[in-house]
């Protein structure tokens, strides 16, 4: 139609995790999520782009911001969207993961969201798919989606993510958002300083991530990660996972590391706060900052549909590669 | 692919007396311009709608409001095409209901963009009328579509492509015709 309209050059069928990303694929998704916002601005939001696509969100673990930021994004897009979740599935009467894989294949769905309590399940149900595979979230891999629009909102705070000091805290070692953050974070020239109790601080995790342009490394002291921050991430006490042992009490987390007020003070005057969600208010992160003038998380919300949209227009916008 | 000039079309100076010329036919039939909103589609009938917004704010000392469309999303050939095209940004000045869109384009060829950009429209308001304004028509209509108000028309052959070169863009101002090699 225009012979002169510059191409986007994702060629891959699937979005598996950041890891596998180039700096380029990144920014292409950005600039693309960038535009989509104005779409969920519009009095009609929606556009006919994906009409007659059919995307299947297929849902292991319990989801409400993930599950429905990718189904409204797929219905923005004109995309029939079908949710699955496990516990209305055949997955109770027995079924292998591969099985299911087959039988929605079956159905020629043009893209798979998948998430999974088992890293590596989104990679293992890509290869048997003619479908593109979007990883939502697998066990404590990768959850790439949250990353890059955790990268939006950082980039239309900060006006760029090179040079940014970004700090994170809490537990990292069962965070599959940490990690694809880390990932993109380093890549993109960020400087990433981990924080939290040293019993959920993965070790060796310097050496398991190539740190691009960027930097990542573990502080002593929560105090000591937010100094100078301009970015600070709360990560989820994960209720789910904290059968180990791995802090005394949730009393004794919140005093040692929850982000509260004073705590914060330590940051940048500027600093902008985000958090996955979903909050576990008073243990992570105190009411009066996660409701305060520097907390983004309800922009990282809005972000997290321009994102989806732009990750669903890349992949299954065309012909596959 | 290499592609060699063949023609030139239009020059610099020719480009401002045809805008001119279209101005002030969008002038006279377009009695109230205080409704007229001028939408350029992108990317390069943008620059297009902001210069006959120019012409017209010369003319007749009204600043007529312009806005930008994105057909990207709207496209009919977007399963075809493999690599995804860029998406920009769509710029429309407030409610459009009731008021008259023209529509600006370089290059009237297939109508598929101006069918796509009439979608996009109707899903952003109900305008009063859509006009169309095109600084070359080349023929080869695939739907049936017409410009109002038209800068050239030349014949060209299928195999042919208009380029219309704007500073905002390109190095030069002209239109030309090229043909792969």
């Amino acid at each position: 139609m225009n012979p002169e309209a510059k191409s986007m050059l994702l060629h891959r069928k699937d979005l598996l995790g950041i890891a596998d990303l180039s700096v380029a694929e990144i920014g292409m998704i950005l600039e693309t999520a960038e535009t989509f916002r104005e779409v969920s601005g519009r009095a009609i939001k929606k556009v006919p782009t994906l009409r007659g696509k059919t995307v299947i969100n297929l849902f292991f673990e319990s989801s409400t911001r993930t599950r429905t930021s990718f189904e409204i994004a797929a219905k923005r897009l004109s995309a029939d969207a079908i949710n699955i979740s496990a516990s209305t599935s055949s997955v109770v009467k027995g079924e292998t993961l591969i099985d299911t894989a087959l039988n929605l294949e079956a159905m020629a769905p043009d893209a798979i969201v998948i998430r999974h309590g088992s890293s590596g399940a989104p990679q293992q149900i890509s290869r048997i798919v003619k479908a593109s595979v979007i990883n939502a979230g697998d066990g404590a891999h990768e959850h790439p989606t949250q990353a890059l629009l955790d990268a939006l909102t950082i980039r239309r705070a900060k006006g760029g993510i090179a040079g940014v000091r970004v700090a994170i805290i809490g537990d990292i070692l069962h965070s599959r958002v940490a990690r694809s953050n880390i990932h993109l974070l380093t890549k993109m020239g960020a400087e990433v300083v981990l924080a939290g109790p040293r019993t959920l601080l993965p070790e060796g995790l310097e050496q398991v991530i190539p740190a691009g342009t960027g930097s990542v490394c573990f502080a002593a002291t929560i105090e000591e990660a937010l100094a100078g921050a301009d970015v600070v991430m709360a990560l989820r006490i994960q209720l789910e996972r904290q059968s180990g042992g791995f802090f005394p009490s949730l009393r004794e987390y919140s005093v040692r590391y929850g982000l509260n007020q004073r705590r914060l003070a330590l940051a940048k005057p500027d600093a902008i706060v985000l958090h996955p969600g979903p909050i576990n208010r008073g243990i992570e992160i105190d009411s009066d900052v996660a409701d305060g003038p520097f907390s983004m998380i309800l922009d990282q919300v809005e972000n997290g549909v321009a994102v989806r949209m732009a990750v669903l227009y890349l992949l299954a916008g065309g012909e596959k590669p | 692919m290499h592609f060699i000039e063949k023609t030139r079309l239009m020059t610099a100076a020719d480009m401002n007396r045809v805008l001119m010329r279209m101005a002030s036919q969008i002038v006279e039939s377009n009695p109230d311009l205080s409704d007229v909103i001028l939408v350029g589609i992108r990317r390069r009938g943008v620059p297009l709608a902001e210069r006959l917004a120019q012409k017209i704010l010369e003319m007749d000392d009204i600043r007529v409001t312009t806005g930008a469309l994105d057909i990207t999303l709207y496209r009919d050939d977007l399963s075809t095409v493999g690599d995804r095209p860029v998406v920009n940004r769509t710029e429309l000045p407030g409610n459009i209901t009731g008021k008259t869109i023209i529509l600006v384009d370089d290059v009237l060829y297939t109508g598929r963009t101006v069918r796509a950009a009439l979608d996009e429209l109707i899903d952003f308001g109900r305008p009063r009328r859509v006009q169309l304004a095109v600084l070359v028509d080349r023929g080869w209509r695939e739907l049936p579509i017409n410009a109002e108000y038209v800068g050239k028309k030349v014949p060209t052959s299928e195999k042919e492509i208009v380029k219309v070169m704007l500073p905002e863009f390109d190095e030069t101002e002209q239109v030309i015709i090229v043909e792969p090699e």
